[in-house]
């Protein structure tokens, strides 16, 4: 039998393309266009090369942001993790209970980001916030306007109430998912908690750590709208994070040129580090095998 | 290694159980003998889980008492009680090689290196693992992690009984004969209690010294495979073991003779079952016989299918309405012409709500 061949099926392709065309390439495309081109107003552009690039790579500017960048997100993985998985652990895992749980859990995760700075921006407060108004009262000074370690405490602690529910609840599911006949036979085998921890519920909760690991860390490498509601970046720079300098490069500052090629250089960190992140504990999975 | 005595055992998961109904294990008291394999047959539903969960200390039975050698294990937990077991699923440590697999139970129980390597490599030697023993546990096949399973089991010592669930669940078939015989022969070398829950009587049958088949929660009988096979103490027996069960027919009794719709059969012994009883008479397949020509006590019957399965044919003989299964040896002819069915009187055994008849007390 002889086969029709149509090709007019491609057009069923066509929506997607213009979707993808217009919410990604398209804009993609126009950043890569600003990147490498300069401007003294009046909508008159010179080609520049690679000058924003090789000037965002070597400013200390940019470094500074980056080092920040790095010590926050290695901050909030180092805590949200380990909690993360300490609370699934000792969640409950029978009755009504465990509904009560997953709710209240869920609850930081429901909050928009706007929403969340507000609140701790608030919360904060060393004159009408329940936790700055305390601090002062019981004469801890505390201030995360003026002083650099209060403000990256709060911006942390911040993130941390916003987001190891996420960690604990995938976790969770990933304890959920082991076979009773694990723990049976490691009862059997006279294993301490530490080993049933070690060798049972670790391996077994790997795939979700992986995912919980990514997108935490993809996630707060991006963060802009919670460290800006609450310290707007300061005091001084010392909360100023890669998203938030790049906001006020390009909108503040209005330079197009340098925003567009530090926006190219933020995509590609964190697509690399990602890349990295996934190869390594994909890896160390197939080490196993 | 241990006798294990389970001494007026009985389980109920109600809280306040009343009925016998409410219980999943009717009260059972019964000694198993240090070094024997026994398997708990039956299917699913019927409380063999319990039993063992009550055995391995999964469990604490409502009433009753476990027994090893003769010390109460009852409120013992399972970590304490010095038996083994192999689960349906495969369980392993993935991220362990299968030499710190084996070694596990060892340290975990604090033993030094040099006893754990000499351990680990006899018994990575009975199960022919040796040559996996760097290879990591995750990337093996079902059936070596299943032996892992065993393996953690069998480097312990002081191991009283080893309790297998089901273990060939997950194993390919062509494997679960070699893997099952190498069982067998582990048992005879190891001569360790081996208890083995299934659903398969083959399985069962090939596997233990001693069979218990269990039903709706009731022991309904413990014996040989040749006992299970020759003398069934309850119809469920009877049709369970075998292929096919046992023949089962509604007959009235009167002493040495039993009636089949007009039709009287001859007993060997005189019975006296009460009126209320509902009875059924119980002949195997195998030793029923049909015949072209009428006989004293056959019964005119029908052959309404012929299966040839290989080592023999099995005839659907329908007699009145009732389908009687005839085992033919192969080597003999059988055709819809065979219209006359003789049983065997020395292997009829008569039922009485589902329990074997005693025969009637001399008087």
């Amino acid at each position: 039998m002889n086969k029709t061949w149509n090709n007019k099926a491609w057009w069923m392709v066509l929506p997607v393309v213009l979707l993808v065309a217009f919410s990604a390439v398209i804009p993609l495309m126009t950043v890569v266009n600003y990147s490498v081109q300069d401007t003294f107003g009046n909508n008159q552009f010179f080609w520049a090369g690679l000058q924003w690039f090789e000037e965002i790579v070597n400013s200390e500017r940019f470094h500074a942001a980056l080092g920040r960048q790095f010590l926050f997100s290695g901050i909030i993985l180092l805590i949200e993790i380990p909690l993360g998985i300490f609370i699934a652990m000792n969640m409950p895992t029978k009755g009504w209970a465990i509904s009560i749980c997953l709710v209240l859990m869920s609850l930081p995760l429901l909050i928009p980001w706007n929403v969340v700075g507000t609140i701790w921006q608030i919360f904060g407060r060393v004159d009408i916030g329940l936790l700055g108004a305390t601090a002062a009262k019981l004469g801890i000074d505390y201030n995360y306007t003026r002083d650099i370690g209060d403000a990256w405490f709060t911006v942390v602690i911040m993130d941390v109430w916003h987001w190891t529910s996420l960690v604990a609840l995938l976790c969770y599911a990933g304890l959920q998912s082991i076979p009773q006949a694990y723990y049976q036979a490691a009862r059997i085998d006279g294993a301490s908690k530490w080993a049933i921890f070690r060798y049972i519920q670790l391996p077994k909760m790997r795939g979700v750590l992986l995912i919980a690991v990514l997108l935490r860390f993809m996630d707060s490498f991006m963060i802009y709208t919670e460290p800006f509601v609450v310290t707007g970046g300061g005091p001084g720079n010392a909360t100023t994070f890669l998203s938030i300098d790049l906001v006020k490069m390009a909108i503040g500052q209005f330079d197009l040129g340098p925003a567009a090629a530090f926006s190219l250089v933020y995509f590609l960190i964190i697509l690399l580090l990602s890349w990295v992140f996934y190869t390594v504990m994909t890896n160390l999975d197939k080490q196993g095998q | 290694m241990a006798e294990i005595y389970l001494k007026k055992l009985a389980h109920s998961y109600l809280p306040n159980p009343q009925k016998p109904e409410d219980y999943a294990l009717k009260e059972i008291d019964q000694v198993w003998e240090d070094g024997k394999a026994y398997a708990l047959l039956g299917s699913s539903g019927c409380g063999k889980s319990t039993l063992l969960n009550i055995i391995s200390g999964l469990l604490t039975p409502s009433q009753g008492q476990v027994l090893f050698d003769g010390k109460d294990v009852t409120h013992l937990p399972t970590e304490q009680r010095q038996i083994a077991q192999v689960f349906q699923f495969p369980v392993v440590y993935d991220t362990m090689s299968v030499y710190d697999n084996l070694a596990f139970p060892l340290r975990n129980r604090k033993q030094d290196e040099a006893t754990i390597k000499a351990r680990v490599t006899e018994i990575a030697d009975m199960l022919e693992l040796t040559g996996d023993l760097k290879k990591k546990a995750q990337g093996l096949t079902a059936d070596a992690k299943q032996k892992i399973s065993l393996g953690r089991g069998l480097v312990r010592q002081d191991v009283a009984a080893i309790l297998f669930d089901e273990p060939l669940t997950v194993i390919d078939p062509h494997l679960k004969w070699l893997l099952r015989m190498q069982l067998k022969a582990l048992h005879q070398r190891l001569n360790r209690t081996m208890i083995y829950v299934t659903h398969d009587q083959t399985e069962a049958l090939t596997f233990a010294d001693q069979v218990v088949v269990m039903y709706d929660g009731y022991v309904v009988q413990m014996g040989t495979p040749q006992q299970l096979f020759e003398q069934p103490e309850h119809t469920f027996v009877g049709y369970f073991i075998g292929s096919p069960g046992m023949n089962l027919l509604p007959v009235q009794v009167d002493g040495n003779t039993a009636q089949l719709n007009g039709r009287s059969i001859p007993l060997n012994t005189r019975y006296a079952p009460k009126n209320s009883d509902k009875l059924e008479l119980g002949i195997r397949p195998e030793f029923t016989q049909l015949s072209t020509t009428e006989s004293a006590h056959s019964l005119p019957v029908t052959i309404r299918r012929i299966e040839d399965i290989g080592r023999h044919k099995i005839a659907r003989a329908d007699y009145q309405g009732k389908e009687i299964n005839v085992v033919v040896p192969e080597d003999q002819s059988v055709s819809t012409d065979y219209k006359y069915l003789t049983l065997d009187p020395n292997y009829i055994h008569l039922y009485a709500n589902g329990w074997r008849l005693k025969q009637e007390a001399a008087a």
